[in-house]
């Protein structure tokens, strides 16, 4: 009976996803296919409407990989931006084409690493039309996992001290872990690799799957389709886990260390498990968040950026996947589009209405988050997910048909 | 009393001058239900950490199913602080880690209730099926372990109708009224299929009625699981009730030992209760 529950839950899911980016690959291409006069503003492709999209979409990940260690095992980790780092640079370093490291590298006279994924995958299958295009997409897959694969290796071996600390020491230590990495990506002695302070460009982007025609113009839009695809795929497998037998001995951790270690859950080895999962993803947002801003550079990785995502989490509720997503959009909305009118002086008349200048968008987004962090302590969600809601009866612990 | 399950020799635990358990032996045979009982500050519950591995005995053994498990003598700077007997009898076994004792078939509940309390009934008792799946992250997050995870939930769910708590499994642990929670604990530590139970103060801040029901449902899972229960209790009247034997520390020595009833009119038990039979009671 449990088990038909879990199955139609998660055909339900499945089919949620698929209608999510079906629309958005919709959304993206109504530009493309009608007459310009027709378009509405918001839909055009310079619209912040897909910038939110893919910026929310790349972010989403990085919350759930968050709250899969702060939320599910209740380890307080602060090395967010660290792991996005490191997965941003592999991801950079490996998918720059060989023809353009030179340009990039120019100040340490060309990259030591001679090769992209792109190149080896185009001299299998042809740089030109269809075989052009499968060794892009191989070549970035291949970077992208290569970059969750380099972030999960740094997590095991910083977790295996770290991890011996428990709440604000773990935090601590992984925040000063994410400082050094980003101090050293910025030492100019590893120039060759990682082009020190500089930043990287130059790799494939979002833009970059674009279809485009004969004569140039973008006959078939993906660039909001594809990080939408990846950060699904990555969530249904973390929401995999979270419901499977490891997830249920994660949570076990969060609630009672002692009680799990007495039921024969190996401490160390499930949270380094949950610790390297998390930072695999993470690594992958990273690779993600490299292509949307069209560059990798160490001083963009900041605590801030690790701030921003725990924010996120708290947000949408400790322990919620669904809730991670809906806040991250809400926030990278709120962020970027909603609110940006506030940056922009008005005069309605003559006269100019106080406050509103550069910056001071920041200024109400802090009070909004103060009044959401105050007044509603558990966010949006709080450990609820979405399905929970459509219950007849509320029930506390009906997590079971959950996803 | 054919094989001991536990035996635990000469145990000695001192915590820098102060000898908490001093030399120490019990043996709980197979089957049996065996209390450890004694005033406050007497040293149940270290003895009783020296075998849930919280703590590694300063000196003596304890072997589990005829196996030595720990084994420690005085080193380093205990070796002049040391004021126990028996040194230089034993070697060196460091402690498992709870996790290890728990799988070598010594399953424990506490004294102040620590079930996951956020989750389901069902959840907590599937939890402690985790440890011995045959199963490993990936084939478990991505179903390819899907029979392993249903003969878990199989196992659970049949340990729950035993148990009677199968119509609360979809209840948040937290939410259920103090015995029933117990009565979890001890399901959820079955759960781990256990041959050694080890209760601590099963119960503790419960009334008379539920101290009679708790009566019965050890003495029901005994039978039920063939298990031995190693158990330290205040409750009079139920550590009478249900154990074989009981053993009396006072002051971490060990002062009487026997049935029930030889326990009860041992004078030195009397005065170190002060004699009060009262004041025993709480």
């Amino acid at each position: 009976m449990i088990e038909k529950k879990n199955r139609k839950g998660a055909y339900t899911a499945l089919l949620a996803a698929a209608l999510v980016l079906l629309a958005v690959i919709v959304l993206e291409n109504v530009s493309t296919f009608l007459p310009k006069e027709m378009v509405p503003g918001v839909l055009r492709p310079t619209s912040q409407l897909f910038s939110v999209l893919k910026k929310g979409a790349v972010y989403s990940l990085a919350a759930v990989s968050m709250n899969l260690l702060n939320g599910f095992t209740g380890l307080f980790s602060l090395g967010q931006a660290g792991f996005m780092l490191l997965g941003a640079y592999t991801y950079a370093i490996f998918t720059v084409p060989a023809a353009g490291k030179d340009a990039v590298y120019y100040l340490f006279g060309g990259s030591a690493i001679k090769f992209s994924f792109q190149d080896i995958f185009g001299a299998l299958f042809g740089t030109g039309g269809a075989g052009g295009a499968v060794s892009l997409v191989l070549g970035v897959l291949t970077a992208i996992i290569l970059a969750g694969c380099v972030a999960a290796l740094a997590a095991c071996l910083i977790g295996l001290p770290v991890l011996r600390l428990k709440g604000d020491y773990l935090a601590i230590a992984t925040l000063g872990f994410a400082e050094i990495i980003r101090a050293v990506f910025q030492w100019q002695a590893l120039g060759p690799i990682t082009n020190g302070a500089n930043m990287i460009q130059g790799f494939p982007t979002f833009s970059s799957f674009n279809i485009t025609g004969a004569d140039g113009k973008v006959a078939f839009r993906l660039s909001t389709f594809v990080p939408f695809l990846v950060a699904i795929v990555c969530i249904t497998v973390i929401v995999m886990l979270i419901n499977s037998s490891y997830g249920r001995a994660f949570k076990a951790i969060r609630e009672d260390e002692i009680a799990a270690e007495a039921m024969g859950i190996n401490l160390a080895r499930h949270k380094l498990l949950s610790f390297c999962i998390s930072a695999f993803f993470a690594g992958v947002s990273g690779a993600l968040f490299a292509m949307f801003v069209n560059n990798a550079q160490a001083k963009v990785y900041t605590t801030t950026m690790t701030y921003e995502i725990l924010l996120i989490v708290v947000i949408g509720g400790i322990g919620s996947i669904s809730g991670s997503i809906i806040a991250t959009f809400l926030y990278v909305a709120c962020s970027e589009w909603w609110l940006r009118f506030l940056d922009e002086t008005m005069t309605i008349g003559t006269f100019q209405v106080p406050f509103l200048r550069a910056g001071f968008r920041m200024v109400v987004f802090s009070i909004v988050i103060m009044i959401v962090v105050l007044f509603f302590r558990r966010g949006i969600m709080g450990d609820k997910e979405l399905p929970d809601l459509w219950k007849k009866r509320p029930r506390k612990a009906g997590k079971e048909g959950a996803q | 009393m054919s094989e001991n399950v536990l035996h635990i020799e000469n145990v000695t635990m001192q915590f820098g001058g102060v000898v908490a358990v001093n030399n120490l032996t019990l043996d709980v045979g197979r089957g049996e239900i065996v209390a450890l009982i004694g005033p406050n500050g007497a040293g149940k519950t270290t003895a009783f950490n020296c075998v849930t591995g919280v703590y590694e005995p300063t000196n003596g053994r304890v072997d589990f199913l005829g196996r030595p498990m720990v084994e420690n003598y005085p080193q380093g700077k205990m070796e002049k602080l040391y004021q126990g007997e028996n040194k230089g009898k034993y070697t060196q076994k460091r402690a498992p880690s709870p996790d290890k004792i728990t799988q070598l078939g010594i399953a424990r509940t506490f004294q102040n209730i620590r079930l996951f309390s956020a989750l389901t009934v069902f959840e907590n008792v599937l939890i402690a099926k985790h440890m011995r799946a045959k199963h490993n992250v990936f084939s478990a997050a991505f179903r390819l372990s899907r029979a392993e995870e249903q003969r878990m939930r199989r196992e659970a769910m049949a340990l729950l109708e035993e148990q009677g708590l199968d119509h609360l499994k979809d209840e948040t642990a937290g939410s259920l009224p103090y015995g029933l929670q117990r009565r979890l604990e001890i399901a959820r530590a079955l759960a781990t299929g256990p041959s050694l139970l080890l209760l601590d103060e099963p119960a503790a801040g419960m009334n008379p009625q539920e101290t009679q029901e708790l009566t019965g449902f050890i003495k029901q899972i005994r039978g039920e699981y063939g298990l031995s229960i190693f158990m330290i209790e205040h409750h009079m009247d139920l550590v009478m009730q249900i154990s074989d034997r009981i053993y009396v520390l006072d002051f971490g020595r060990l002062i009487a030992q026997g049935t029930p009833g030889e326990v009860q009119n041992n004078p030195r038990v009397i005065e170190a209760y002060l004699g009060v039979a009262d004041d025993a009671e709480n």
